[in-house]
């Protein structure tokens, strides 16, 4: 593996300050759903690399997709970046969604804000399991937003999956009101959604709520967590989360994010 | 002027280096993480990540941030303890030709003496670098290492059950670098290594909170550059045992600095980070350097600027 020079393929804002971005560079071809890329600055006064979701690879597996929110300086620079410019990225990293356990299942994504890219690609590797023996049963995706003024960014591509899509916002200005645990919550009350397995991404809050949820109805949850990072391969132990297992680094309880995730079986996650 | 092939080999403590970079500790893991980047053998010698005698949690999250050209680590010196060191990484790293510096941490005294009397029985350590220098734990670390009394008594201690050679690895947060260095030459180290972070806050304005869990934490990176040039001059021209230079070293110039400054060796920290292949770069860059200057020797460049 090494850092490699990629080029923006293309650009194209979302929503106001989401950003969908299309890298043409040769990790696309080994990338898995649920890994992450690092994009580093090109200011030299930033040197720690942005961690990213790879959020689709394109048919040829030369292109990766990234999209994000501004956020700070690191990312308002990355959004600035044009069609053709370069960019260095490493990857992929980490350990992905675990796609094997859901064979048979009725499948959830739950996607909270900006945790809904690092599910596309998964949703679309779930929808062909389903025509081919041993893949999922059928998979539902969940997206939440806080308002409409978010433009349900991505739903489109999850309703191009040929995937059951639904929307909820905190504020009820567009899809279900509520946030999507909520929701999840009552569409299963109501007997509309009876997922047996769920991935999700979101906001940490969201996902313990989600493990929760996961408890109670006795199913598994594959979350994909977030922490800040120096490395991103490893080294550093900068972006470890408690765990009831020990680790398989320091033989304590401080799983790193970016190597032994950033996928975790929900149970596993000391909250 | 161009001479080919120059001769980059240093020597320390009585080993032979191919070179004279190595990663500064907890950069670089055991370098089985970055095994995938880079060819092990390439390096003068991989400084492991601090080893303890028994496992360390380490601090909460966040534990890392960025700062202008640089960034803060507070991760509290998480590892699995010697036993697991000794059995897994040093057993990786036998399959590399290339000297490992075994970097050492404890709480107290007999924690330290513990780690070395285990280790230096083991095979395939070169040497030990004893981190009394550590900002983020809150016994130990640091507290031996910025009074030169504690220093020289600790230095003495562990001298006295280590089979190998001892470097000290000092902290820049004293006010003297010169005084202590001595202090360490005094308690019978080998070697000294400097520097290690600097203590420093960031806080979050917004959400007017700290941004490390641990409130203070480390600063390293080219933002300490020159600061770490200095503080290595003074220490090597206040001894006359070996130093090994780092702090935010980032190119070849940047470690040739810290040769000319007195360095014997010249460690990469943080830009591991940004660059998995610095220390190549480095290291490529500075036999380009020879090259170009005519010079033979790597060693006619150390404290040359005296
Ligand atoms: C595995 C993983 C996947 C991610 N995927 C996505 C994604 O697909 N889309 C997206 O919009 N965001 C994603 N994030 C969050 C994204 O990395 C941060 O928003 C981004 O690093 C902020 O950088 P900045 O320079 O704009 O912010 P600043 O606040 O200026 O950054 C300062 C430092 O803190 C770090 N940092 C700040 N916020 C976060 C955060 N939430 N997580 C990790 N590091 C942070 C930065 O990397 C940088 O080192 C992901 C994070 C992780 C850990
Ligand atoms: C993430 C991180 C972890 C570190 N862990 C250790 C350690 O375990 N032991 C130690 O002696 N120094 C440790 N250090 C300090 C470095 O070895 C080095 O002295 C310091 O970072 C200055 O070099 P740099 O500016 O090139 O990073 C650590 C530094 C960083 C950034
Ligand atoms: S970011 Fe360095 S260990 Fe995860």
């Amino acid at each position: 593996m090494m850092k490699e020079k990629a080029r923006i393929h293309s650009r194209r804002e979302l929503a106001e300050g989401i950003v969908s971005m299309w890298l043409k560079c040769s990790l696309a071809d080994h990338a898995e759903p649920g890994q992450f890329v690092l994009v580093y600055p090109k200011d030299s006064s930033r040197l720690l690399g942005r961690p990213f979701c790879i959020c689709e690879v394109n048919p040829e597996g030369d292109e990766i997709r990234i999209v994000f929110r501004i956020s700070g300086k690191g990312t308002e620079e990355i959004a600035a970046l044009e069609y053709r410019d370069i960019v260095e990225v490493e990857g992929p990293l980490g350990k992905g969604y675990p796609l094997e356990c859901a064979a048979g299942k009725q499948v959830l994504l739950m996607g909270g804000g900006i945790g809904a890219p690092s599910l596309l690609f998964l949703a679309q590797r779930l929808k062909k399991s389903i025509v081919s023996y041993g893949g999922a049963k059928n998979v539902s995706a969940l997206l939440g937003y806080r308002n409409s003024a978010l433009k349900r960014f991505l739903a489109d591509d999850f309703l191009n999956v040929g995937i059951q899509t639904m929307i909820a916002t905190d504020d009820g200005s567009d899809g279900i009101k509520g946030n999507v645990v909520e929701v999840a919550k009552r569409l299963h009350s109501q007997r509309v959604l009876l997922p047996q397995l769920i991935y999700a991404c979101g906001p940490m809050p969201m996902l313990k709520a989600v493990g929760e949820f996961a408890a109670e109805l006795k199913i598994p949850a594959y979350i994909s967590l977030e922490e800040h990072m120096a490395c991103g391969v490893g080294a550093c132990l900068g972006c470890v989360v408690p765990t009831k297992e020990r680790d398989g680094h320091s033989n304590v309880h401080n799983a790193r994010i970016c190597t032994e995730g950033p996928v975790f079986e929900a149970s596993e996650v000391l909250w | 002027m161009v001479k080919k092939n120059p001769d980059l080999s240093v020597s320390l403590c009585g080993i032979t280096f191919k070179n004279p970079i190595t990663c500064a500790s907890g950069t670089f893991g055991s370098g089985m993480e970055y095994a995938q980047f880079v060819d092990l053998n390439r390096l003068g010698a991989i400084t492991t990540k601090g080893v303890s005698d028994r496992a360390w949690e380490g601090n909460p999250t966040p534990r890392v941030t960025e700062t202008p050209s640089g960034m803060m680590n507070a991760i509290g010196l998480q590892n699995p303890g010697m036993e697991v060191f000794a059995k897994r990484d040093l057993a990786f790293l036998a399959k590399y030709d290339v000297p490992v510096i075994v970097n050492v941490c404890g709480h107290i005294l007999e924690e330290y003496k513990n780690v070395v009397e285990f280790l230096s029985d083991k095979e395939g350590i070169a040497m030990f670098e004893i981190n009394v220098s550590c900002p983020n734990i809150r016994e130990g670390g640091m507290a031996f290492g910025t009074s030169p009394k504690e220093l020289l008594h600790v230095t003495k201690e562990v001298k006295a059950v280590s089979k190998k050679p001892v470097i000290m690895k000092l902290s820049p947060n004293v006010t003297s670098m010169a005084d202590m260095a001595k202090a360490a030459e005094q308690g019978g180290a080998d070697g000294i290594s400097l520097i290690n972070t600097f203590t420093a806050m960031k806080i979050d304005v917004y959400r007017r909170r700290f941004v490390l869990a641990n409130r203070t934490g480390g600063l390293s990176g080219p933002a300490i550059h020159p600061i770490a040039v200095r503080m290595v001059y003074e220490a090597a021209h206040a001894v006359e045992i070996p130093v090994i230079g780092m702090g935010g070293i980032a190119s070849a110039e940047d470690a040739l600095e810290m040769l000319m400054a007195g360095a014997r060796m010249a460690a990469v920290g943080m830009m591991n980070f940004h660059e998995p292949e610095a220390m190549v770069h480095v290291i490529d860059g500075i036999e380009k350097y020879m090259e170009e200057t005519g010079t033979e020797k790597i060693v006619d460049l150390i404290g040359c600027l005296d």
